[in-house]
């Protein structure tokens, strides 16, 4: 945590009110996203209890499974909640648009994707549990599903395994989206309760952030967001519910149920949508457009799969497809915190506190500065900026700034307060700097030692190639009828 | 002990289970849980009094879910356990005795049901015939900080040849090779306060304490269903944490002895158990006990609420978790820190390169977020 937002929580401490940590919104917001509450039988792994989802705010489905423990039930559930997904999933198919690419054939792009919007973290894990029990099903055999249900588990472990992808934002987990733009005066601990974190963010009149917060913490008052119940709940209400399933099965059993967790889900369901009005009261910064991009670059691609039947994506990762996933979450995580950087000043300041940037104004500047001769002659202008920031740089570091995306610097020199770097990439094949490319005296700006350049993906050998050393070439995956009878219990 | 006995007034003190003790480890430098602990007082019941009851409860489901699935594993004789132990240790084990160590008839105290274990397990650790014998519910004993403490783990030894391998059995599933972290860490922490005990119990007795194996199995159920399977967890790390941890604990009777006299905790239960202690009272006394307050406590400790709202009438930063106390240099309390962040405190000796660090945070802070 960066001293700035540790004196962000000292400063909630002393008003009672979140402080803010971030001047635009850094994940992406859909106009019309999808929020689902799960909640879990307590105890068990991955038995569904009830859901809440849906895309209107005054409207949402309630899910319920009256027996937790009873197989069938479990599967009509994901049936149930797969006719809720898929259709609003497979809306966002309709509409593409062509990307063109320099050097490779054009594609075919969705122009918006889908956005399930969770939570918590735990929720996340339970979705990624939810479609691990469901995507190995078949619609034929003898335990035979409904076809939409290994469908759906597809793409709930798309989703889910998307959002451990660094600022991908088809699946994110409300309180992380409110806790990267707010400081609370309470731990990270508790930021994990979204009652009480948004307490703090958005009090009610007459009220601060703390009381509520603390009020938040009444399971009576603010029941768990989920997927684990209140235990108080579990025993009072829900298990003489569900017992008198048991006894009598029917609508008006299943109707108590029902009405049991729609109290412990509607206080939730309100609260996603205050949070999601809170972040859309942040504008939205330029990396979290260009990621969500990729989000929907990656939803095209995995939408193609699914439709040309490809197999359910495998329980381990084969050695290559391991590791390009880890290169590739690497490349993603050092550009999500380079772009946030370079949208926001207040995301600056923790590193411009460590020294890895730094602001000031210019106090020098020589355009025209060049190295090589004749045909080789480039223009390497240097500037000289005059700063109060702490700035641990080496010369040759290389530095980008946010006032000029295209451009990347190199420290020649640190001399106490005074800065001098070299412009080495982004000033064109003119002869002449154009007018503004470099910055001039007296201007104000800001350089940082992040790069968000494009890399080009880490080259590993095809999957059928795997060396003996890990592994060798994984099996093919054949359905096996073990995954059809795995218990679901 | 007499001492012990004041602090925790006319009720019998409550026994250990190792989750207590792996939670003392992991806050050793709270003083007020370790005269608590030590002294075996209910510190649920305490907090209930004090106003702040404890966070925990566990579902119905959970607990029948955790029976059943234990009742599974030690169905006949421990058949289904004994299936694992066979594939998990590659040992031809034909036949395993199952003895439950917990079963002596009658209500005995806690020390002679650990003299039964004791004398059980001398004569397990003397034999070496080839087949295993299973001990159920054995009652072990730990010395923390000064203090001798009962463990009724409900955890299964399993001898073979010799060798000692304590059995966790959790009800949480383990899904394609992989379990929630936390959970395991837990089971980790707590399985290594069995092999301590058990170990210790072996030295006692003059025997290597090295037989009892630094890897335990862990039993969960398998995926989605209620199959168990077995893993093996190597508890070295934890136990070396816990060694260090109880070694370093602060000697509980030392922190005692700086007690005022006539300090007690007592709840002054009345005929029917409802406690009479006038609530100030009980306040004042459990604040004489300094404590060590911090986030994790709120998952481990039943007196959380309490020490929370101690800490916030302090206006400690510890309150904000271990990751802002690390970002501010350690500063104790919040009106500290930002007396310092804006210029109204002098940093003291050693403090000079946090207060440069908050005053410069400062200045930014107020350019961008005030303005946003």
């Amino acid at each position: 945590m960066s001293t700035l937002a540790a004196l962000a929580r000292l400063r909630a401490v002393r008003t009672g009110t979140a402080q803010r940590l971030a001047t635009v919104r850094h994940c992406h917001l859909s106009e019309r996203p999808m929020v689902f509450i799960p909640l879990r039988l307590a105890g068990e792994a991955a038995a569904p209890l009830a859901a809440m989802a849906g895309t209107d705010p005054g409207h949402p489905h309630l899910l319920v499974v009256p027996q937790p423990r009873d197989r069938d039930l479990r599967f009509a559930f994901a049936a149930e909640l797969a006719q809720i997904v898929l259709p609003y999933v497979e809306g966002f198919l309709k509409e593409t648009e062509t990307v063109e690419r320099r050097g490779a054939e054009p594609y075919e792009r969705c122009a918006d994707a889908p956005q399930l919007l969770v939570p918590n973290r735990a929720a996340l894990a339970f979705t990624l549990l939810l479609g691990r029990s469901t995507r190995f099903r078949r619609a034929e055999g003898p335990h035979a599903v409904h076809p939409s249900v290994p469908v759906l588990g597809r793409w709930l472990t798309f989703f889910a395994q998307r959002a451990r992808h660094p600022g991908s934002a088809l699946l994110p987990a409300v309180t992380e989206a409110l806790s990267l733009h707010w400081a609370t005066g309470q731990s990270a601990l508790e930021d994990a309760n979204l009652a009480s974190l948004v307490g703090w963010i958005d009090p009610p009149p007459g009220t601060t952030g703390a009381e509520a917060a603390r009020e938040a913490e009444d399971p009576l008052v603010w029941p768990p967001a989920g997927p684990a119940t209140d235990p108080g709940f579990d025993a009072e209400v829900l298990a003489p519910a569900i017992r008198a399933y048991e006894e009598a099965p029917g609508d008006r059993a299943t109707a108590r149920v029902a009405e049991a967790v729609r109290t412990q889900l509607d206080p939730t369901w309100r609260l996603m949508w205050r949070a999601v009005d809170l972040l859309r009261g942040l504008p939205e910064g330029r990396g979290a457009s260009a990621r969500w991009e990729l989000d929907r670059g990656s939803f095209t691609a995995f939408a193609e799969q699914v439709a040309e039947g490809g197999p359910p994506q495998p329980k381990h990762d084969g050695a290559v497809p391991a590791a390009s996933r880890l290169a590739r979450m690497e490349r993603a995580q050092a550009s999500y915190d380079a772009q946030r950087a370079y949208d926001d000043p207040l995301l600056m300041a923790a590193y411009r506190l460590t020294g890895e940037a730094f602001t000031g104004t210019v106090v020098a500047s020589d355009p025209a500065n060049a190295e090589g001769e004749g045909r080789g002659r480039k223009l390497r202008p240097l500037v000289t900026v005059r700063t109060g920031d702490p700035v641990r740089l080496a010369a040759g570091a290389k530095l980008g700034t946010p006032e000029r995306r295209g451009q990347q610097a190199e420290v020649v020199e640190v001399d106490g307060e005074l800065v001098t770097l070299k412009i080495v990439k982004g000033m064109g094949r003119g002869k002449v700097a154009t007018p503004g490319a470099v910055p001039e005296s007296g201007d104000q700006v800001c350089y940082a030692a992040l790069s968000d350049e494009y890399q080009p993906p880490a080259s590993l050998p095809a999957s059928e190639e795997t060396p003996w050393t890990h592994g060798g070439p994984p099996p093919e995956y054949v359905p096996s009828p073990e995954d059809d009878q795995e218990e679901w219990s | 002990m007499e001492r012990f006995d004041r602090l925790r007034g006319a009720v019998p003190a409550r026994p250990h289970d190792a989750r207590a003790i792996a939670a003392l480890a992991a806050n050793p430098g709270c003083g007020r849980r370790a005269v608590m602990d030590a002294a075996g007082i209910d510190k649920d019941a305490t907090a209930t009094h004090l106003g702040f009851p404890a966070p925990f409860g566990r579902s119905p489901f959970a607990i029948t879910r955790g029976n059943a699935f234990e009742a599974l594993v030690k169905d006949s004789g421990c058949a289904e356990l004994l299936r694992l132990l066979r594939e998990l240790l590659g040992l031809p084990i034909p036949l395993a005795a199952y003895t439950d160590l917990g079963d002596i008839g009658g209500n005995p105290s806690a020390h002679l049901r650990h003299a039964h274990t004791l004398k059980l397990i001398d004569r397990a650790a003397r034999d070496d015939d080839e087949a295993g014998t299973l001990y159920d519910h054995p009652l072990l004993r730990l010395e923390i900080a000064g203090h001798t403490s009962y463990l009724e783990p409900d955890v299964v030894a399993f001898r073979l040849a010799g060798r000692f391998h304590i059995v966790e059995i959790k009800s949480f599933a383990i899904v394609d090779g992989q379990a929630e972290p936390d959970k395991v860490a837990a089971a980790a922490r707590q399985a290594a306060v069995y092999v301590l005990a058990l170990r210790n119990m072996l030295a006692e007795l003059g025997h290597d304490p090295a037989r009892v194996s630094h890897e335990v199995v862990l039993v969960c159920p398998e995926n989605f269903a209620n199959r168990p399977a077995g893993t093996l967890l190597d508890v070295r790390r934890e136990l070396a944490v816990l060694r260090r941890q109880l070694s370093r604990m602060a000697k509980v009777g030392a922190i005692a002895d700086t007690l005022p006299e006539d300090l007690t905790f007592d709840l002054a239960p009345d005929a029917d158990g409802v406690p009479t202690r006038p609530v100030s009272e009980l306040r004042e006394a459990v604040g004489a006990v300094g404590a060590r307050y911090a986030p994790e406590c709120l998952s481990t400790c039943d007196l959380c609420f309490f020490c929370r709202d101690e800490a916030a009438a302090e206006g400690s930063t510890e309150l904000l978790g271990r990751q802002v106390r690390d970002a501010l240099g350690g500063v104790a309390t919040v009106s500290e820190a930002l007396g310092l962040a804006d210029g109204t405190l002098t940093p003291g000796e050693g403090q000079e390169e946090i207060a440069r660090l908050l005053r410069l945070a400062d200045g930014i802070y107020g350019v961008y977020a005030e303005a946003g």
